[in-house]
């Protein structure tokens, strides 16, 4: 997206170089000038994609035979790259590999626009790309990896035939992918640790004063790792360059939308503050919280103290039930001072810390509840924590023990373990509301603990528990899931391309 | 002097005293400018001071060592924790502009607390401690520096007790000073192998292949399973730890176990027993049979706080601090003493107080006559404060301070070296 007086002198070239490989970092923005109606569909067909990428990291295991069947499959429905040979003949049907890569190109920046606005929006947005990435990156031959890898500046060492030698078991110990027959017929790079985050995390590589050992075949997590770090740095970039972006009547409301898309609804927007009091939360949480939540109420109760973590996931969740701040403020102050902490001891270390939540304080940051997504992958527990996802974070037994004691039948428990053990964390939460409710199947998609409040409220027929049915805005997530017809026409209808896209360009230019 | 006889209440008095003749403050500074490497690292570190009534004051920061001094003397901090290094100047953080005040580098840091231990140990819970319990202690910094050095690369760790109930560790290394949060956390995460929160039995789950960091880890613990675990905790002797270790096996081997363990009451042979199962499963069945190793690791792996260690902007109490609660000076653990070290040697700041009234021997005396001679008025003052903390309990862990500086000043002199062999370049 260039000035059309620069643009003549260099497109040609440079996008004949940008799109000669399959697959690329984006570290270049556009440099053309689109058409509105390319904008959106382009937009919100990839925003399809990355839904479908979410959807299915749920359901299946990443990059098993049905991931990437489903995937292929989807990639080929929207047009975009899904088969990385180059080929530059005119299919029968449908736009060319070249067309294909333009588009993937010039969606994914659209989509930064819309999705650097926030932290959410931006973790979402990286673990969907990042996903993408590795699996179009797991598809490519090896040829290609290599000079993917040398084109983006990744000129990592190979150890000597002697080094392998002599680390050989080691070697063999310490990646799960190598078999002892495999060592002497794969490189292995010898790459920093801070370059490896994922694998030294994960233990998943051998590590000696420093450098880790990386057999070619998992050179991807670095790829993946470095990706993932230049798409959040130009996010946090493009993210500064947004009050002008908002201050842009036409784009604003467009980009809205798209950002809005993911999460369909917005839990940090309070309707109904106030509408709960605090003698309903134990009731509550026995019929409407989901697991986790009165998993920590419970011990909240019982201990009269919550760890950090806890506190957070907890008290987030109750800000997006409707909470006030200052119910929140007596609803911490009043277990806690029944535990060891005094009232002058909360009012000094914690009561800070529950206004920040509200945005009262420090950065004044208003903070989302957390999402599934958030409770399940971040800040796992550990010991003296109650906070995290049941099913995901406890043991299989002691969950069994816990659905017993909430009285679910013995064949909803082997259902719930069933998906707990295939890894369907929100789905076995899912399966968890519906033999709670008695619900046949339930007719959302659950992502979100507040969303499980809210269903829960609507099943329950919400009006007895709540003063008022709970009444957060839904926002246009058809946009993505019925496909461009949806696409928001208000924001487009009548601007000029060329100045539209104009600016979407200064947008990474001041970036 | 025991521990029972320090009283916190005499902290208003004590303290000055602490501050103004033994808190070693020239290592200090020597350690956190770290020889001036860098422009203004001392200078933009943030400093916490809690004092008296726990009133508690952030962002702290002193230009010199002598600012840290006088301001600390004046202060008399109940305790002191160390920060980041931030942007700017600490103690001007509401001056600038807001969003650009920033947490950039810091040592990289361990917090082992014996509190995270509850479940596995029998002879106190909380913040008590006692001899038996604190070899969890050298098992964690065992295992932890080897890992650092070995697997990490890094040299400069100082290892220091808290005062109370658990150990600190601050990797100094420039490399380790640079780390991003995400480094940090990835490295406390390589470095975890107990998983999970009071919901989870199974803390420990190996799996094939043994990555050789957890094999030399648990050759640390095996060397001192035995001795802590079977004999001080005695995990195989009474009826309700047998069965909290048995819950960690196999059914079948579980079922086995609780029959032959009625016929066996020696914990050693006990375990013998155990062990056998798990070689003869591991015989038999093609993968993940590792359940005695798992048990081991359960029982004395070192359990961190990852969250401390992840924070770039996360404060931890200085080496040197008084503990309140204790009055135990958090000092430098030696290494190379590691096996008897002993917390409760460890001296309380009423106990140093007093070694500094005692009447000086007469070589004292001669030798601080011979230094007064040669140095002249200004030095005076500061080698005075030397000779007062060696005359305490207090002088081998300021010693083992020193040799720890000694060590890291050779990587400065050849940071040094390379910046000016960089400017005749130009
Ligand atoms: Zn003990």
């Amino acid at each position: 997206m260039q000035f059309s007086s620069r643009r003549k002198k260099f497109t040609t070239n440079s996008q004949t170089e940008l799109y000669s490989h399959p697959l690329q970092f984006y570290g270049q923005p556009p440099l053309e000038n689109i058409s509105l109606t390319e904008f959106e569909t382009f937009a919100v067909e990839r925003l399809k994609l990355l839904k479908t990428i979410e959807n299915l990291g749920v359901s299946y295991v990443k990059l098993s035979d049905q991931y990437i069947k489903k995937l292929e499959v989807e990639s080929k429905a929207l047009n975009f790259l899904y088969r990385p040979e180059a080929d530059d003949r005119k299919p029968q049907s449908g736009p060319t590999e070249q067309e294909k890569r333009r588009k993937d190109h010039i969606s994914h920046f659209i989509l930064r626009l819309a999705y650097c606005q926030t932290e959410d929006l931006r973790r979402w947005f990286i673990q969907q790309e990042v996903d993408l990435f590795r699996y179009r990156f797991n598809d490519l031959d090896p040829k290609q990896k290599l000079e993917l890898l040398h084109r983006n500046n990744l000129q990592y060492d190979t150890i000597s035939v002697e080094e392998k030698k002599a680390l050989h078991d080691k070697l063999v110990n310490s990646s799960y992918a190598v078999s002892g027959i495999t060592v002497e017929d794969q490189d292995f790079y010898k790459v920093p640790f801070q370059d490896a985050l994922d694998l030294v995390r994960s233990r998943k590589v051998y590590l000696k004063a420093g450098y880790v050992y990386i057999p070619h075949q998992d050179i991807v997590t670095i790829v993946l790792n470095d990706f993932r770090t230049r798409l959040s740095k130009a996010l946090a970039l493009t993210a500064r360059s947004l009050p002008a972006v908002h201050s842009d009547e036409r784009l604003q409301p467009l980009l809205n939308h798209l950002s809005h898309a993911y999460v369909g609804q917005d839990y940090s927007i309070q309707k109904n503050v106030g509408k709960i009091s605090l003698e309903q939360i134990d009731s509550l949480s026995g019929k409407s919280f989901p697991l986790c939540m009165r998993q920590v109420h419970q011990s909240l109760r019982e201990n009269h103290h919550l760890r950090h973590g806890g506190r957070m996931q907890y008290g987030l969740f109750l800000k997006g039930i409707g909470l006030s701040l200052e119910q929140a403020l007596q609803f911490w102050r009043s277990e806690f001072i029944k535990g060891k902490v005094d009232s002058d001891k909360f009012d000094k270390a914690y009561a800070y810390s529950i206004r920040h939540m509200f945005g009262k304080e420090g950065k004044r940051t208003d903070y989302t509840p957390y999402s599934c997504m958030k409770v399940i992958l971040s800040n796992a527990p550990s010991q003296g924590d109650h906070h995290g996802c049941p099913f995901r974070h406890s043991d299989p037994e002691l969950l069994k023990q816990k659905l017993q004691v909430y009285k679910v039948s013995p064949s909803g428990i082997i259902q719930i373990l069933e998906l707990v053990k295939g890894m369907h964390y929100q789905l076995a939460c899912q399966k968890y509301f519906e033999l709670t409710h008695n619900v046949e199947e339930a007719s959302f998609s659950l992502n979100h603990p507040n969303q499980y409040f809210i269903e829960s409220q609507k099943v329950l027929g919400g009006g007895r528990d709540i003063k008022r049915e709970t009444d957060v805005p839904q926002k246009p997530q058809e946009n993505s899931t019925k496909g461009p017809s949806a696409a928001p026409e208000a924001a487009a209808n009548t601007q000029d391309v060329a100045e539209m896209t104009e600016e979407l360009d200064s947008f990474f230019q001041d970036a | 002097m025991p521990a029972s006889d320090y009283d916190s209440a005499c902290l208003p008095d004590i303290l000055p005293l602490y501050y103004r003749r033994l808190f070693p403050f020239s290592q200090y500074y020597r350690w956190l400018n770290y020889g001036g490497v860098q422009k203004n690292y001392f200078q933009n570190r943030e400093f916490s001071f809690t004092l008296k009534d726990d009133i508690y004051v952030r962002y702290q920061s002193f230009t010199t060592q002598n600012e840290l001094e006088k301001e600390m003397q004046k202060m008399n901090p109940y305790k002191i924790d160390i920060g980041a290094i931030y942007s700017h100047r600490p103690n001007q953080h509401n001056t600038v502009k807001s969003g650009t005040f920033q947490a950039l580098e810091k040592e990289l840091v361990f917090d082992i607390d014996m509190t995270d231990y509850d479940d596995v140990r029998s002879c106190c819970s909380a913040a008590e401690i006692c001899p038996k319990c604190w070899t969890l202690m050298t098992i964690a910094i065992r295992v932890l520096d080897r890992a650092l050095r070995d697997d990490f690369g890094f040299q400069h760790l100082l290892w220091v007790y808290s005062g109370r109930r658990g150990v600190h560790c601050w990797v100094c290394d420039e490399a380790a000073r640079k780390l991003s949060v995400a480094a940090r956390s990835a490295v406390a995460e390589y470095l975890s192998l107990i998983k999970g929160g009071d919901d989870t039995m199974k803390k420990v789950v190996l799996s094939d292949p043994i990555h050789p960091f957890i094999r030399e880890s648990l050759v640390v613990v095996e060397r001192y399973f035995p001795l802590y675990a079977l004999q001080d905790q005695d995990i195989l002797g009474r009826k309700e730890s047998v069965d909290k270790v048995l819950a960690l096996t196999p059914e079948d081997v579980r079922k086995q176990l609780q029959q032959d363990f009625q016929n066996e009451k020696k914990p050693e042979n006990r375990w013998k027993l155990l062990k056998d199962q798990a070689k003869r499963k591991q015989g038999t069945s093609k993968k993940g049979q590792h359940f005695e190793k798992e048990i081991m690791l359960q029982y004395c792996y070192p359990r961190l706080d990852v969250n401390v260690s992840k924070g770039v902007n996360h404060l931890l109490k200085s080496p040197f601090s008084v503990h309140p609660k204790t009055g135990r000076i958090s000092v430098p653990i030696d290494l190379k003493e590691l096996d008897t070290f002993d917390p409760f040697a460890v001296p309380t700041i009423s106990m140093i107080c007093e070694e500094l009234d005692r009447p000086r021997t007469v070589e004292e005396e001669e030798k601080s006559e011979e230094t007064n001679d040669k140095e002249n008025e200004k030095d005076a003052a500061e080698s005075r404060k030397i000779r007062d903390y060696k005359r305490t309990s207090l002088a081998k862990y300021v010693k083992c301070f020193d040799q720890f500086l000694d060590v890291m000043a050779r990587s400065w002199k050849g940071e040094l070296l390379k910046k000016s062999d960089l400017q005749k370049d130009f």
